[in-house]
């Protein structure tokens, strides 16, 4: 079971939290004016990344809040936890564009 | 290739089993192929098989980064079933199962196919009309399957416990089709007979990237054993799929979670089927050895790993002590992840991508093993005539952006 840093509560165990997949998804501000082939991109494709990977998870059984965490999925071991709004924190980010290609530049 | 029967078993069997040869040829990779597979799990060996036998392909390559049948093909709880609630995924499952039944004389390798029967619980309300519903959908299809009361459910399991436990069994749904098979021989079958076809099957050789000419067409891939061209590539690389498909810039509608699986101590013939319950998630059979194998779920974190939290497990075997009370003392050996490559409709996808010259068979989540054959057969077909045969024609990766998703969540069993 992961020991997961919530940047509200403090190290947790796995089981009070949900994973809410890959972080920095922005929904499209209009989604009538995107093409189908970037709400496609939204809704469904993902980097599925085999390194360090940026995602969401919420603190269900805590402080019920999300929060964004960089983890390397060759290991499971989380490099960084963040608070929503927040950015990654230096160093980690390097490895964020990849990480992302929606996310437009915005770790 | 050696053929077995009877005869060949007897007189290596009073000559003291000398003289057996390796069932299929260490090959060196050579500079070109007419097509190379991608993984040698199940469904890539499945493939070149195919690919060879049907298609008269006959410079084919297999590369395997590890050791073939390494991946989830030597990780699951074998598992065979087809009842799946959409016309499109039974015609692709029960393809799969008609297969299996002849597998072990098409391969002259015995897969140990034992169509035993596939039991599935239901604990609910909803439960009891989501397996009707199933049943119903599967018989116009022309798929058995048939509802059993609880004591019809017990006289079929009598292990089975149905009442006085938290969630009564209030009925289950069976396929007498379905069962197990021996997951290794299927990779060792698969590829004998490929390598026996001329398939040059290549382990320890890892894909580090796709090549493309001028028009953007496959011409050949990188490995850690150098350079092979190569006119088309079929990625059948299952939870690492991302991963080949990121080396030509293309992005699939994949997560890959560890999903796990753990085995008892071997005891003697107790279970006569396999048995599985969504509801409190358990799925459990037993193997021809003895043990009992039993499928926990998936974590809830993508990861490429092997190996997942033991919560997952014990949360697995609660289920497995409640519906089974005489396994409450039984020791397990040991358990294991594999990466699972899960699609959003939990459907795979078996098709042409937009890179000319490659395929890609893949997503198929947590239920893969019970298609091997039909996978790799209908695979073979896209790859050989670069059009999808009429069965994997629906799994497209454009199912996606057109809408036509094809929403198992509820047949797949395993809880996501």
């Amino acid at each position: 079971m992961l020991l997961i840093e919530c940047p509200y509560c403090g190290p947790r165990p796995e089981l009070e939290f949900s994973h809410g997949g890959q972080a920095h998804i922005a929904r499209p501000q209009n989604p009538a004016e995107v093409s189908v082939q970037e709400w496609t991109d939204f809704l469904y494709m993902r980097s599925n990344l085999k390194g360090v990977h940026a995602e969401r998870w919420r603190h269900t059984h805590g402080c019920a809040r999300f929060f964004n965490a960089l983890r390397d999925t060759t290991t499971d071991m989380f490099l960084a936890t963040y608070k929503v709004g927040e950015q990654a924190p230096p160093g980690a980010a390097a490895a964020m564009p990849a990480a992302n290609r929606t996310s437009k530049g915005q770790p | 290739m050696q053929p077995f029967s009877g005869l060949t078993l007897l007189r290596r069997g009073l000559s003291g089993q000398r003289g057996w040869t390796p069932q299929w040829r260490r090959a060196q990779p050579k500079p070109s192929y007419d097509a190379v597979i991608v993984g040698g799990g199940g469904h890539g060996l499945g493939a070149s098989y195919y690919l060879a036998r049907e298609h008269g392909l006959k410079n084919i390559a297999v590369l395997e980064k590890g050791w073939i049948g390494g991946g989830n093909t030597g990780r699951n709880t074998t598992i065979i079933r087809s009842n799946y609630l959409f016309d499109e995924s039974a015609a692709l499952y029960d393809h799969a199962l008609k297969l299996w039944e002849n597998l072990s004389e098409e391969l002259n390798y015995n897969v140990m196919f034992s169509p035993r029967g596939v039991m599935m619980l239901a604990h609910t309300v909803h439960d009891v009309q989501v397996s009707k519903r199933h049943i119903h959908a599967n018989r116009a299809a022309g798929v058995d399957n048939e509802w059993l009361t609880p004591a019809q459910a017990r006289a079929f399991c009598p292990v089975l416990k149905i009442d006085d436990i938290r969630y009564p069994v209030l009925g289950a749904a069976l396929q007498r089709r379905g069962g197990t098979a021996r997951h290794d021989a299927v990779a060792w079958g698969f590829a004998r007979a490929a390598s026996a076809l001329g398939v040059d099957i290549i382990e320890n050789c890892e894909v580090t990237g796709i090549r493309r000419d001028a028009k953007g067409a496959v011409e050949a891939v990188e490995t850690t054993r150098g350079l092979i061209r190569t006119p088309k590539v079929g990625v059948s690389a299952a939870g690492h799929t991302s991963v080949i498909m990121k080396m030509v810039g293309l992005q699939l509608p994949l997560e890959s979670f560890p999903l796990q699986a753990l085995v008892s101590e071997p005891v003697k013939p107790i279970f006569p089927c396999v048995v599985m319950s969504n509801t409190i998630h358990a799925y459990i059979s037993q193997s021809d050895k003895g043990e009992l194998v039993i499928g926990a779920g998936t974590d809830a974190y993508t990861s490429y790993t092997q190996r997942g939290g033991l919560h997952i497990d014990s949360h697995a075997l609660e289920a497995i002590c409640e519906l089974f009370p005489m396994f409450r003392r039984m020791r397990m050996l040991r358990s294991w992840g594999g990466i699972v490559d899960v699609t959003p409709d939990r459907s795979p996808i078996i098709a042409k991508t937009p890179v000319p010259g490659l395929y890609v068979n893949c997503g198929w989540g947590t239920g893969g093993f019970k298609a091997t054959p039909g996978s790799g057969h209908v695979f073979a077909h896209t790859i050989a005539r670069d059009e999808p045969h009429p069965i994997n024609a629906p799994f497209t990766i454009e199912r996606f952006r057109d809408g036509h998703l094809i929403d198992e969540a509820a047949a797949a069993a395993v809880a996501h």
